[in-house]
Parts: C-alpha cells; sequence; structure tokens
C-alpha cells in the first residue's frame, strides 16, 4: 500500500508539472489553432535562467529563500520575453498562411532555441541547486513524499487559482475567451486580437517557467534537451484531456502522471516515455476530441 | 525623418535581443569550480547583430508584402533560373551532360573521404524524395520519417547478423519492411488532421527509437550491431576504396532510379490525386476519390524509399545503433524538402545538395549545422514558403482552332 501511495503521490507531482506546462499549449491552441512546439524550448530556457542567476546569486552570498524567489522571478520574465519574441519572429507573419506552414516554422523555432542553448552554453547535463528548502514538519514522510514535491503541488495549485481567475474575472480573460470562440467577431466587438495573442503567449510561457523552475529543482539537473520530451509529453497531455480547454489540460496531466508513474512503477521504468507516446497515439486515434473536447465536425 | 524612425526602431530591437539573450549569452556558469564567465563580447556581437539583421527582416517584409500585391502579372519574368534552364532545350542538355560526366568521374578525381560525402549527400537526396511524396504531395506532415529508416537499417543489420544474408537479398526485405511499417502506422492515423498527424508520427518515431535502445535482445541496444557487410560486386569482396567507389555508383544509380519513379508517380493518376488531396481534401472526396486509399499510399510509398536507404546506410557505415536516428534526422531530412520547395524534384535534389555538403565544406560552421537548419525553417516558411524552386503546377492550354473569333488570343 505504500509504494502505491509512493507511486499515486509521484504521479500527482509529474501531473502537476505536465498540467502547468499543457496549459500554456492549450491556451495558444484555443486562440489561434496552432501546436506551439517552441513551448517545450520555453520551459528549457526558464530553467536555464533560473540555474544561471541563481549560480550568480550563490557566488554573491545571498541567501536561500531570496535566491529561490530570484531565479523563479528572472525565469518567468525571461521565458514571457521569449514567447512574446517567438510569436512576433515566427508566427505572427504566417497568421493566414496555410496551416502546416507555422508549424513547420514552430519546429524550426525549436530546433534553433535548442541548438542556440547547446552553443551558448553547454551539451552536458548541468546540475540544478535544489533551490526548495526542506521543510522540517515534512521528515517523517520523506521516504514518501518530499518537500520539494509538496511544493510543487501547492505552488501549481495556486498558480492554477489564479490563472482562472485572470481567465474568468478579467477584462484580459474575457477578450482571450472571445477570441478563442471567434477571432473575427471578437475583432468586431473591438477586442485586439494581436494583444490578445501576444498576452496569450506571455502567460503560457510564465507558467512554462514556472513548471521548469520546478521541475529542475525537484530532479537536480538539465540539459538543452529537456525541452523536447517535457514539450511532447505536455502536448499529451493537453491533448488528453482536449486541446483548447483548460479544465482539460489539468486533468490531463494528471492522467498522464499517473498513468507514466504507476507503468514505470509497476511494468518496466526503461519504456517510461513509450508508455507516454502510446498513450498520446491511442488516444489521438480513438479519441481526439479528448477527454472534456467537444468534436468539431468542420464547415465547408 | 523616414531613417531616423527605421534607426531608432532597429536600435530598440536590438536592445531588446541584447536583453533577451543575456543570461544564456553572456553568463556561462562553471557548477564544480564555482567561477561565472562573463562574456561581454558576446552581447556587442549580438547587439550589432540583431541591428542589422532588423533592417534586413523589415526590408523583406517588405518586399513580400509588395510581391503579394502584383502576383501572376509578369509570373514569366520573375521565374528563377533554374526554371528557365528546364524550359530551354538548348541549355538543359549541356548541362545534364556536364553533370553526368562530373558524376561519374568524381570518384577518380577526388578522396575516398569526399566519395563518402558526396554518397551521403546522395543518400539524403532519395530520402528527401520520399519524404516529398508524404508531404510535398499528399500534403501530410510526417515527423517519424527517420523511424521507417531505422526499420529499414535494422532489417538489414539483424537479418545480415543472424542469418548472414547479404545486400541485395536485403534490399528489398527492407524496402518492404519500410512500406509495411508505413501502412501498419499510417492505417490507424490518417483519420487525424494534419496537426495531429504530424504529433502522432512524431512520436511514432520516438517509440521506435525507444524501443530499439531498450529491447537489448532484440536490437543490440544502444550499443547497436557491428560488422555489417558491405554490398559485394558479383560475389566478391572488394577493398575499402574499391567499395567506397562501388557503393558512391550504385548511389547515383539508386538516386535515379528514384528520381524517375518519383516523377512517373507525379504525373500519373495516384499522384494526380496527391495533390489534389493536399489542396482540398472535401472537392477531393466528392471527385470520387478514395482518401484513405490515397493517402495510405502515399504513406506506404514514402515509406518504402526510407526503409531502402535504411538498408543502404547500414551497408555503407557497417554499424548502426539507435543513436543515428533520433528526431533531428527527421528534422533534417524536412529541411531539405522544405528548403527545395515542397513537390519539386530539382528543388528537394538542389536542398539536399545544399544542407549536407555546405556543412561538410564549411567545418567552421558544422557546430551551427543545426542551428542554421533551425533557422532555415522559419525564414523559408516567412519569406518563401514555396522552396528554392516552387513546383510549377500543371496547365493545359487549349491548342485548336478559336471557335469565338480572335478576340481571346
Amino acid at each position: 500500500m505504500e509504494y502505491f501511495t509512493q507511486l499515486f503521490l509521484g504521479g500527482l507531482t509529474r501531473g502537476s508539472i505536465y498540467a502547468l506546462i499543457a496549459l500554456g499549449y492549450t491556451m495558444v491552441y484555443g486562440i489561434i489553432e496552432l501546436i506551439n512546439f517552441t513551448h517545450g524550448e520555453i520551459y528549457m530556457i526558464g530553467a536555464f535562467t533560473a540555474l544561471i542567476t541563481a549560480s550568480v546569486l550563490t557566488l554573491y552570498g545571498f541567501n536561500e529563500l531570496s535566491i529561490l524567489v530570484m531565479a523563479s522571478l528572472v525565469a518567468v520574465i525571461y521565458s514571457s520575453a521569449y514567447g512574446y519574441t517567438i510569436e512576433k519572429i515566427a508566427y505572427k507573419p504566417l497568421r493566414h498562411a496555410p496551416r502546416l506552414s507555422p508549424l513547420i516554422s514552430a519546429i524550426g523555432m525549436s530546433i534553433f532555441l535548442q541548438n542556440y542553448v547547446l552553443l551558448a552554453q553547454t551539451s552536458d547535463f548541468v546540475p540544478f541547486p535544489a533551490l526548495v528548502p526542506e521543510f522540517a514538519f515534512m521528515k517523517a514522510y520523506e521516504h514518501i513524499f518530499s518537500s520539494a514535491e509538496l511544493m510543487i503541488l501547492l505552488t501549481t495549485t495556486v498558480v492554477m487559482i489564479i490563472l482562472s481567475c485572470v481567465i474568468k474575472f478579467t477584462k484580459t480573460g474575457m477578450a482571450m475567451r472571445a477570441t478563442a470562440q471567434d477571432r473575427k467577431m471578437a475583432m468586431l466587438v473591438g477586442v485586439d486580437v494581436n494583444r490578445i495573442i501576444s498576452v496569450t503567449f506571455i502567460i503560457g510561457s510564465a507558467l512554462a517557467a514556472v513548471g521548469g523552475v520546478l521541475i529542475a529543482s525537484h530532479i537536480g539537473q538539465i540539459n538543452f534537451y529537456i525541452g523536447f520530451i517535457a514539450g511532447i509529453k505536455a502536448f499529451t497531455a493537453a491533448v488528453l484531456g482536449g486541446i483548447g480547454s483548460i479544465p482539460g489540460a489539468v486533468l490531463g496531466g494528471f492522467v498522464l502522471g499517473w498513468t507514466e508513474s504507476f507503468a514505470t512503477g509497476y511494468v518496466s521504468s526503461d519504456y517510461e516515455d513509450v508508455f507516454a507516446f502510446a498513450l498520446l497515439v491511442l488516444i489521438l486515434i480513438f479519441r481526439p476530441a479528448g477527454i472534456l473536447g467537444k468534436s468539431k465536425s468542420e464547415k465547408v | 525623418m523616414q531613417k531616423l524612425s527605421e534607426i531608432k526602431k532597429s536600435l530598440l530591437v536590438s536592445f531588446w535581443f541584447m536583453f533577451l539573450t543575456f543570461p544564456i549569452m553572456v553568463i556561462r556558469v562553471n557548477p564544480i569550480e564555482k567561477i561565472v564567465q562573463w562574456r561581454w563580447r558576446n552581447l556587442l556581437l549580438v547587439g550589432m547583430g540583431s541591428f542589422i539583421l532588423s533592417f534586413v527582416w523589415r526590408y523583406m517584409i517588405r518586399q513580400k508584402e509588395s510581391g503579394m500585391k502584383k502576383t501572376g502579372a509578369d509570373d514569366l519574368q520573375s521565374m528563377p533560373l533554374i526554371d528557365r534552364v528546364r524550359k530551354e532545350q538548348r541549355l538543359y542538355i549541356p548541362i545534364l551532360v556536364v553533370l553526368s560526366v562530373f558524376g561519374i568521374l568524381f570518384p577518380f578525381i577526388f578522396s575516398v573521404y569526399q566519395v563518402n560525402i558526396m554518397t551521403t549527400a546522395l543518400m539524403y537526396v532519395v530520402l528527401g524524395l520520399g519524404l516529398n511524396i508524404v508531404v510535398g504531395l499528399a500534403g501530410l506532415l510526417d515527423l517519424g520519417y527517420v523511424a521507417f529508416y531505422a526499420v529499414g537499417a535494422y532489417t538489414y543489420g539483424l537479418i545480415n547478423h543472424h542469418f548472414g544474408l547479404g545486400f541485395w537479398a536485403v534490399l528489398p526485405a527492407g524496402a518492404f519492411m519500410g512500406a509495411l511499417f508505413g501502412i501498419f502506422l499510417g492505417f490507424p492515423v490518417l483519420r487525424l488532421r494534419g496537426d495531429y498527424l504530424a504529433i502522432v508520427t512524431l512520436g511514432f518515431g520516438e517509440i521506435i527509437r525507444l524501443v530499439l535502445e531498450n529491447w537489448n535482445d532484440f536490437s543490440f541496444g544502444p550499443s547497436g550491431i557491428a560488422n555489417i557487410e558491405r554490398p559485394s560486386f558479383f560475389g566478391m569482396q572488394l577493398s575499402l576504396q574499391n567499395a567506397t567507389i562501388y557503393i558512391y555508383f550504385l548511389m547515383i544509380a539508386l538516386a535515379l532510379f528514384t528520381v524517375f519513379v518519383v516523377n512517373r508517380l507525379q504525373n500519373s493518376r495516384i499522384g494526380r490525386a496527391w495533390v489534389a488531396l493536399r489542396e482540398d481534401e472535401i472537392a477531393c472526396q466528392s471527385m470520387g476519390i478514395d482518401k484513405t486509399k490515397t493517402k495510405l499510399s502515399a504513406f506506404a510509398l514514402g515509406a518504402t524509399w526510407a526503409g531502402m536507404m535504411g538498408v543502404f546506410f547500414a551497408a555503407k557505415t557497417t554499424f548502426i545503433n539507435p543513436a543515428s536516428f533520433t528526431f533531428l534526422e527527421s528534422a533534417i531530412i524536412l529541411s531539405i524538402v522544405v528548403l527545395g520547395g515542397m513537390g519539386s524534384i530539382a528543388g528537394v535534389i538542389i536542398g539536399a545538395f545544399v544542407l549536407i555538403l555546405l556543412p561538410e565544406y564549411l567545418r567552421a560552421f558544422s557546430d551551427y549545422r543545426m542551428l542554421l537548419f533551425g533557422a532555415i525553417l522559419v525564414i523559408m516558411m516567412v519569406f518563401r514558403p514555396q522552396g528554392i524552386i516552387s513546383n510549377v503546377r500543371r496547365t493545359y492550354k487549349f491548342k485548336g482552332t478559336n471557335i469565338h473569333g480572335d478576340q481571346n488570343k
């Protein structure tokens, strides 16, 4: 039973990270119907920026808490800036192009960013400092649930609550929902669609950065390639829940997290990624609309 | 006034990029020795580079926009050089002769190393042409093309290892296995829409690689299969140098064969069905074309070439392991197709030579190879989505006498 609990909680943490990244996918897809391939790379850049900030601050002798806060903040700011810039360069000129063009452009951007980090930094795995402090009250449960994992769960919950409030209650959130429903109509009623698309990219990227910092400090090492796998898995989560739907992304993240956790725990840990990909393929074949998504028939 | 605001804009862009690249480009932390390295020179380079590039970028965007407005009218004049060469017999035949003489003499003039590089480039020509069927003609974005390549390579590697069968016996088997996997993957996923299809094929490619990496009993895991036989020349084993030249000529023959077949396919009934499907699925179906069958045939045929090239790759390098079949390989092949021009055979050939030979000969750039590939994909999509050579559409001209008099001449 303890093993089960451990796997369950492990899946929950994993899933909440996937959910954080998947939210970015789903929001972008909801608004411009594009699979944002660079999203995983933004997550990776967030992790790298946090690592660099943390290392520099450590050398100048800052204390633990301020490093955690500063590193996360810088990561969020930089990831958002990257998300914003990428949209302007690679997607905006292609807004009226055929569907495949922005997708190929996105793949190109993703390869570019990977190699940019590879060349400017390093191709090796870099150790990532454990930014999250050990809580004293968690000592008793250490073997099944660590402080870092608790931190991940808490942060993702808080972030998701904030996000849903923003989307539900603010004017920008309303404009986002309107744009997702019908871009032309939103334009007609005075929504600045270009601004809303930029805002969506910024928010999505910020979420990815939070995910990047949390998972990197939990796992303890990063390299330039982490974005690829994480991106595909988060995409799986988004599709699983029904792409374009925000609660769907969260649900999908948890389902994927548990699937992976239990499959690696009870079946084989060598095939961890295979399970995720297989789940993706199966979902797309049997229920392309996802768990919470509605299947649309195409209009002619 | 105009100039000043332009400069202001570019300055802004350059500051933005300096800010953006600051942590990644400037700071490098050595976590073991706890040293921070500040590389201010990079910041300067980024600033100057983005300042200049932003001018180019804006200029090209303007060119593109003004180009959009006057499409159609002066198509003939703006036709690229290569198209004009193809139209005019006078130029076409001498160029073809020069190229084929160069191709034949190449291994006798240059070193084994050069011949090897040329063979690799030719392999990518064939791979590009294969993927061109799927992506260019049928419009199905396949990001897992390398999976079929791997299937072919492992077919030869394993059969050769366990049963000792030679290259010639396995070549058709590799092609068949490629086609089989193409159908096996294609059957369930072809109902999906474009971008979902891209992701599923990507996932499939990764699954194949991960299985090869982890299933030690079957594929010998990450260490791969070594000592695979080279192709034999009527039962004779050749020396390394002769074998290289032999493989080069084999590859040329195979490439010519591929060009021939793909060219015939393109103009066949099924080729036209692929193009029609790419342009408009619903209209295509209402014309009575079986969507599933047509897509499946594109997938299977594309995979066939990948499978064949896989066998060839295994025979050429005599060693294969899963690390040769990563997503990056798929991305390179896709870049070839996109750069050359989706759907155009000549374009893909030129694209393959440019993308494979340039990094080989510009050694200084070889580190930046993938960076360039990524940038090429983005830039091509933004400024010239049709590629180096745009696929000229078949047009039919009515040659008979004009019934309604001469007004429409």
